[in-house]
């Protein structure tokens, strides 16, 4: 059984389809690269995958671990493992970085049949996996990406699903707005994750993330639809020829 | 949803109880019969033996009363109060559970959601006292300490008995009888409440608190309370309880009175959670509460923090008069509105004396219909040279139906005054829900989590212990008001 399985998925936002016939399946320990021009669908497929509401789902389907995934509320979707590393983190006021993992946290291991852990595990658990991420005490007892730069808030994002260990992780432009050094240290704290029982989904415009994290598969993502699939030298390729062939060519 | 309708269900199974065990028809003899007359007024001082200096004061109060208006400036609206249909004097005979096997299961579901302590639950839920784990023996150890520093704390009306000459010298010089409607009527009628005294240079040794508020629980209606630090003193004062209440009267109108004499600092901190009324505005409590008070020595301080979650009306203003150089007021605030309940609450902090200082931090929460005003006042007599304040009001709403506003009155009289003041009003948004809601939390945990992080400055000012509850009793208050 496929850990994911996508099937002729359509879905609208305000009245306009944007989803037209999305087919595709994730084993267990792949990571899949989605790749294609902006206003492709990219966004609006993480978006229907974690169930966020104003996008309507007329057509298709979505297992997840053999269940209906499109009849989970957000939050038992992330609960069973489904995580969703934000493309813009939003900013919550008064919440430190260290209660919201932990009030997080909690919940997915409740949901697991795990005991919450205690003050101290927590601590250690979180400093631990910080470490990599070059996160300090400091940001996390800061409100949670209030004020962060965007090389912060995408470490955070890393930070949060290393401490969450979900079992499909799904990173919407990720790579956007780092720079160099960001960018590695972000996808240094990825391919730690990479793991026989994990898979990933890296959502990118560009190349260059992808010769950081070496992705088994790339789609195009192009007017609503996979409009061409490979291995990772597909990213390659269009690393030299560009979007040129899939923009402008009608639905 | 389902939560939301849950707990509503459970505050309504509280409050039908309550009147169910409040309008009994034989009147015994602790309980005069309905109605206010000056005949009233001595029947409760009689009750109480009061020495002739109080009834006179009393009386004095209620003829005032009678000419007084109600006032009519806060933004507000409800039926007018007819005051001869409710009772000002009952000692009403539990007729309530033998123990916690009696009580509403769903009750108790609420009270550990809340995290009370397992011992307390009994006396909240109106088991009689005798049947509650040994709180005799933790009151006596409690009161030996208090004693040893020499620290009075007891009833009012015991506090008149063998202590009249403080009562008398300071009763009603913070507010007087003739303030207004509310506070002219509690001194008329007002049967109970706390007396506390710090003599000079004492630090109170404990908060005065968590067992104590289960008595403080029940003197409900016109409560009166009076705290004393006098100079270098220190202490605490912790009042309400974060577990919803019952009770049989509809009208609350509180009195209480700060005095801080030199050196001395008083931090008293409030969470109210009285009946709030059915989700259309049915029930609930007025809470109309007068609370003052007067840094009348140098260097002196007070400071006020309440979580207001509760009533279906809420008309507060604790307040300072900074009369003593360098001294500071403070107010911090948290009140929540949900459904149809109304809150118009805030502060007044007048400098009167040189380099006084306040800050006001005010978190209003709005969800539902209902309706939040922060209504403040800021005044700088001549005298009070170098004096300054900080104003912040944020209001936080929650859904398109409620309402969110800010009020602030300033006068400045001095101009080497410096105030400020900010404001902001935001709303949860969809994206911040979603954000939580993708790590696994549901969306009441969401809008909790939220919501706490949003009035973090006034829940840390809040004794420990407290601020636990009273996280928890944000999260439960606004159960069912997203989705």
């Amino acid at each position: 059984m496929a850990l994911l399985e996508i099937t002729n998925l359509h879905a609208a936002a305000d009245g306009r389809e944007i989803l037209k016939g999305i087919d595709l399946t994730l084993d267990a320990g792949e990571v899949h690269a989605i790749m294609g021009p902006n206003g492709s669908g990219k966004s609006t497929l993480s978006y229907v995958l974690a169930g966020r509401e104003g996008y309507e789902v007329t057509a298709g389907e979505v297992r997840y671990q053999g269940q209906d995934l499109l009849a989970m509320a957000p939050d038992a979707r992330a609960r069973a493992g489904l995580f969703l590393a934000f493309q813009y983190p939003v900013e919550i006021p008064g919440v430190s970085g260290m209660t919201f993992l932990k009030t997080a946290l909690n919940a997915v291991r409740k949901q697991r049949g795990d005991g919450e852990l205690d003050a101290m595990q927590f601590l250690k658990l979180v400093r631990a996996k910080a470490k990599r991420l070059e996160i300090g005490d400091e940001m996390l007892k800061r409100a949670l990406n209030v004020g962060f730069s965007g090389g912060e808030k995408k470490r955070n994002e890393v930070l949060q699903m290393a401490v969450l260990e979900p079992t499909l992780a799904l990173l919407d432009e990720t790579d956007s707005g780092l720079d160099i050094d960001a960018l590695k240290i972000v996808a240094d704290g990825v391919n730690a994750l990479r793991s026989p029982a994990r898979a990933m989904l890296v959502i990118t415009h560009y190349q260059r993330l992808l010769d950081l994290i070496v992705p088994d598969r790339v789609h195009v993502l192009a007017h609503g639809r996979i409009a061409k699939s490979g291995g990772k030298e597909l990213a390659l390729e269009l690393e030299r020829t560009g979007y040129g062939e899939f923009v402008g060519e009608a639905a | 949803m389902v939560a939301s309708v849950e707990t509503r269900e459970r505050l309504r199974s509280v409050t039908d109880e309550g009147y169910k065990y409040g309008f009994v028809t034989d009147i015994d003899s602790d309980t005069a019969p309905k109605g206010l007359s000056e005949d009233i007024v001595r029947f409760i001082s009689a009750k109480k033996s009061e020495p002739q200096w109080l009834l006179d004061w009393r009386l004095k109060a209620y003829r005032h009363w009678l000419t007084m208006p109600e006032p009519t400036w806060s933004h507000v609206r409800f039926p007018p109060i007819d005051y001869q249909d409710a009772y000002y004097y009952s000692a009403p005979k539990q007729d309530g559970p033998k123990s916690l096997d009696e009580v509403d299961p769903k009750l108790l579901e609420t009270y550990a959601k809340l995290g009370i302590p397992l011992g307390e639950r009994a006396a909240l839920a109106g088991v009689a006292v005798d049947a509650v784990f040994d709180s005799v023996s933790v009151a006596t150890t409690f009161k030996k300490k208090l004693e040893e520093k020499g620290v009075i704390f007891c009833p009012i009306s015991e506090a008149v008995q063998k202590h009249p000459e403080l009562v008398k010298k300071y009763m009603g010089s913070v507010v007087p009888y003739a303030d207004n409607k509310h506070a002219c009527l509690n001194s008329a009628v007002f049967t109970d409440g706390s007396f506390v005294y710090i003599p000079k240079g004492v630090r109170c040794p404990m908060e005065l608190s968590t067992y104590f508020r289960i008595n403080a629980a029940k003197t409900g209606q016109f409560e009166r309370t009076l705290i004393i630090a006098d100079a270098g003193a220190y202490v605490s004062y912790l009042e309400g309880c974060t577990a919803p209440m019952r009770d049989e009267n509809q009208l609350h109108a509180a009195v209480v009175e700060l005095i801080a004499l030199d050196d001395a600092e008083i931090k008293y901190s409030t969470v109210q959670n009285w009946y709030p009324g059915d989700a259309e505005g049915r029930g609930g409590i007025y809470n109309f509460v007068t609370k003052r008070g007067a840094c009348r020595g140098r260097n002196s301080k007070i400071a006020w923090t309440q979580v207001e979650t509760g009533s279906s009306i809420t008309w507060k203003y604790p307040s300072c008069i900074l009369l003593g150089d360098n001294s500071v007021g403070e107010f911090y605030s948290v009140a929540v509105t949900n459904n149809c309940q109304q809150a118009d609450t805030g502060t007044k902090m007048i400098h009167i004396g040189r380099n006084t200082r306040s800050r006001i931090i005010s978190k209003g929460i709005s969800a539902g219909r209902a309706d939040n005003s922060y209504r403040g006042l800021v005044r700088i007599l001549p005298k009070a040279d170098g004096a300054r304040n900080y104003t912040q009001c944020d209001s936080l709403l929650i859904g398109d139906r409620c309402g969110a506003h800010t009020v602030p009155y300033i006068e400045s009289r001095n101009p080497t005054a410096r105030i400020e003041h900010e404001a902001t009003t935001s709303k949860i948004s969809e994206d911040q829900l979603f954000y939580c809601r993708q790590r696994g939390l549901s969306q009441e945990e969401a809008v909790s989590l939220i919501v706490n992080g949003f009035c973090k400055e006034v829940l840390q000012t809040l004794p420990m212990e407290f601020a636990v509850e009273a996280q928890k009793l944000l999260g439960v208050s606004l159960e069912g008001s997203v989705g």
